[in-house]
């Protein structure tokens, strides 16, 4: 059996390669923040506060752009909950922890770091201190997070904004799905959510952002009914 | 008023990252909602893959011949076959950057 700090480690590394994306993305978020006219702190607090890269982005854009708090309050909660699908996976393998830690780890849930643990969790469903391997990779994402928004901040544009380094995002989660582009059901339902995305970008709030995956759900639901 | 908005959005996000950890008991979920479970990943990703690089900024459609599409076809291709995460991103920035900066 693995020990506690072996998982961490492991943890660490699995997610290790995603950060080549999560680090330029913190740095474009930094200076995003300033370039929007908010003070470095304020930038700051929201990396620590909030914790959700794209959420970030659409806060600060909408506070800037003069919306209600109430507005930008409401699409950081829609962006974010896609969380809830996460944790409804995650809580299987966490149900035998105590109420604090598990408290404690919720804290470190975001999408590379679900992705990798959750895949670890599968693999080793049984070993008893597998939860280390999330907090291994969430700690890391947080700890890149924190580091690249304040160089983001002070350094500004550091990244030239040619070089698009936004697409990073979408080819670090392209990078997560390739293990299952083998499985037809799981192609066939990724068209589904990802062209329902497409179609519902433009709806209030950012509401594709829950109601895509929501639909695919509900795809892989007759899927499977048909296959019986 | 903007930093009890920062406070509330964080709480907010929060509760979407403990809320199912700490109510879900492994009886509520049937071996049904288990298989559909399965699929999360598969259908979180996607919503961000396909707007990312489909739409541009303003949501609307882009070009066909668009860098980012070229490049997110590269990565899929190269992830496809090697499964390896830095050659994915690697490979789909690389020729995203060819298209724009050689052509």
């Amino acid at each position: 059996m693995r020990s506690k700090y072996e998982i961490f480690k492991i943890g660490i590394k699995d997610v290790a390669p995603h950060l080549l994306s999560v680090f330029p993305f913190g740095i474009i978020f930094g200076a995003i923040g300033i370039e929007l006219g908010f003070s470095p702190l304020f930038t700051y607090a929201t990396s620590l506060i909030i914790f959700g890269g794209a959420s970030q982005i659409v806060f600060l854009q909408l506070l800037s752009g003069g919306a209600s708090s109430l507005i930008a309050i409401t699409s950081v909660g829609v962006i974010n909950s896609r969380h809830f699908l996460y944790g409804a996976v995650l809580s299987e393998y966490l149900q035998k922890l105590s109420l604090i830690k598990k408290l404690f780890i919720s804290y470190f849930i975001v999408d590379q770091g679900f992705a990798v643990s959750n895949q670890y969790f599968k693999k080793y469903p049984t070993e008893k201190f597998n939860h280390y391997h999330l907090i291994g990779s969430g700690i890391i994402l947080w700890f890149i997070w924190q580091v690249s928004t304040i160089m983001g901040i002070y350094l500004g544009s550091i990244v030239p904004e040619e070089l698009g380094l936004k697409f990073a995002i979408p080819l670090t989660f392209i990078a997560i799905i390739v293990n299952e582009l083998r499985k037809f059901d799981h192609v066939l339902v990724m068209l589904i959510s990802g062209l329902a995305a497409t179609f519902f970008y433009n709806a209030p709030f950012k509401t594709y952002i829950i109601i895509s995956p929501l639909i695919g759900l509900f795809a892989a639901m007759i899927i499977n009914k048909l296959k019986k | 008023m903007t930093w009890t908005s920062i406070f509330i959005a964080g709480i907010l996000t929060y509760f979407t990252r403990m809320s199912m950890v700490t109510l879900i008991r492994k009886e509520m979920i049937s071996d049904n909602l288990r298989k559909i479970l399965n699929y999360v990943p598969s259908v979180v990703f996607p919503s961000i893959i396909f707007p990312g690089v489909l739409l541009d900024d303003f949501g609307a459609f882009v070009n066909i011949s668009d860098p980012k599409i070229f490049g997110a076809i590269t990565a899929l291709v190269i992830g496809f076959f090697t499964r390896n995460v830095i050659l994915t991103i690697v490979s789909g920035l690389t020729s995203y950057w060819i298209v724009i900066f050689v052509f």
